[in-house]
């Protein structure tokens, strides 16, 4: 029994380490506020301790991706857990559903307008009236799509009609 | 470890590594923009999918294969083989043509790719269904983008009209190849790690005559196949394609970025 709380222990130590790593291309997300970490289970304790840190990538290109394994390996080994493996797993697919709320309130801070949920938009019935997409800045609804793709694989390109303001529109997936 | 699935496995790799190099061709090239960074954009996803079908072929070969045998990556599989190798269909590897043939090109293999993955996500052997649970969701914006746009074009000006009733005259002896299993696919069908083709076929058609009516495009009557991709039998233009994609390892092998 007491081994078992020491391995969970080991665990949330390990869940704090990857709290501080962030997004590569989103700085103010870490990579559990954007759901890319699976789970983490640790086998043994020290000096015999393992284990592996399972994710899940966002997009199936996502450049990002082999970056963010490294800086889970690199932060793993730098507080000695260097036998704790990162492993790459596809299903169940990744979502915006799984992001959390303070997530989109941060994305949202940032100036990326969050996803809205998922059954909203993702079909691919042509011209469909999406829901409105409100502007991060003002929070208009009055605003519109300029391009299905963006600066990353994650993000639509919209305006804001009432501020002006172009803006990132992190896309339901 | 099954030949047919290992097959199998690349064929659905070469399908996406191959448009993803075509449509990479107009990176800085394209009409505006918006319409550059979608086409690069889907070429993201598609080099996504590809490593995903590739890593799983290597595991597969290296397990088949004698543990003395140097072990194949995702790298040596898209790299090092031979035009005879690839497994793609023609469809993808057709020149780009103008805008709207690539336009098309990509509404034509995204409508494919979407029933698909969509009957793969159910496929008996556990990667192959992740890999295209995760694909489906991808195409689902690929179809959405590249249908919109062939209405737009097919049904625009007297100019982009003619352009587009040209590149389905173009491209529609590719398009019977997608459903003409090869000797794999069947295999595959047959133990539930593959698609049923006919099915996708049938959904395929349904929505591709939806979508060119919409576009005011007349589908071919021609019914004439070119076939032979699947078994790596390839047009001229794969040879120069390859030669590009492969340049670097080719003449440099093993070099890193």
């Amino acid at each position: 029994m007491e081994v078992e709380e020491k391995i969970v222990s080991e665990e949330k130590k390990i869940w704090g380490i990857l709290e501080k790593i962030n997004d590569p291309e989103i700085p103010v997300l870490t990579i559990i506020d954007l759901g890319i970490i699976r789970s983490v289970k640790i086998a043994g304790l020290f000096p015999h301790l393992s284990g592996e840190v399972c994710i899940t990538p966002t997009y199936s290109g996502c450049p990002a991706m082999d970056m963010i394994q490294h800086d889970i390996e690199k932060a793993l080994a730098d507080n000695g857990y260097g036998n704790v493996i990162v492993k790459t797993v596809l299903s169940p697919a990744w979502t915006t559903d799984w992001m959390s709320e303070q997530a989109r309130e941060k994305l949202r801070a940032y100036g990326i307008a969050p996803p809205l949920m998922q059954e909203q938009v993702c079909t691919p019935e042509i011209f469909q009236e999406d829901r409105a997409v409100p502007c991060p800045r003002c929070n208009s609804l009055h605003t519109t799509l300029i391009s299905k793709f963006g600066s990353t694989p994650c993000k639509a390109l919209y305006r804001c009609e009432e501020c002006k303001e172009p803006f990132d529109y992190f896309k339901c997936h | 470890m099954k030949q047919a699935l290992i097959d199998y496995t690349l064929h659905l790799a070469d399908n996406a590594l191959v448009l993803c190099h075509q449509n990479a061709a107009w990176c800085g090239h394209a009409p505006n923009p918006e319409l550059d960074i979608a086409l690069t954009n889907i070429s993201l996803d598609l080099i996504g999918q590809a490593r995903n079908f590739y890593q799983y072929a290597a595991e597969l070969i290296n397990a088949a294969n004698d543990p003395s045998q140097d072990p194949v990556t995702e790298d040596t599989l898209a790299h090092l083989r031979d035009a005879g190798d690839f497994k793609n269909c023609l469809l993808v590897e057709t020149p780009n043509g103008d805008w709207g043939q690539t336009l098309l090109r990509q509404f034509l293999f995204s409508n494919y790719q979407y029933y698909l993955y969509q009957q793969l996500s159910n496929s008996s052997d556990p990667q192959i269904a992740a890999i295209a649970a995760k694909a489906w969701k991808e195409t689902t914006y690929h179809l959405r983008w590249s249908s919109e746009w062939v209405i737009r074009l097919g049904d625009g000006t007297e100019e982009s009209h003619a352009r587009m009733e040209n590149a389905l005259q173009e491209l529609w002896p590719y398009t019977h190849e997608l459903f003409i299993p090869a000797a794999y696919e069947t295999s595959c069908m047959e133990d539930h790690t593959g698609a049923d083709l006919a099915t996708v076929k049938s959904n395929w058609l349904e929505k591709t005559a939806a979508i060119l009516s919409e576009a005011t495009l007349t589908i071919p009557g021609n019914d004439f196949a070119q076939n032979g991709g699947k078994n790596g039998k390839h047009t001229e233009n794969m040879i120069s394609l390859l030669t590009e994609m492969q340049f670097m390892q080719r003449a440099y092998p093993g070099c890193v970025w």
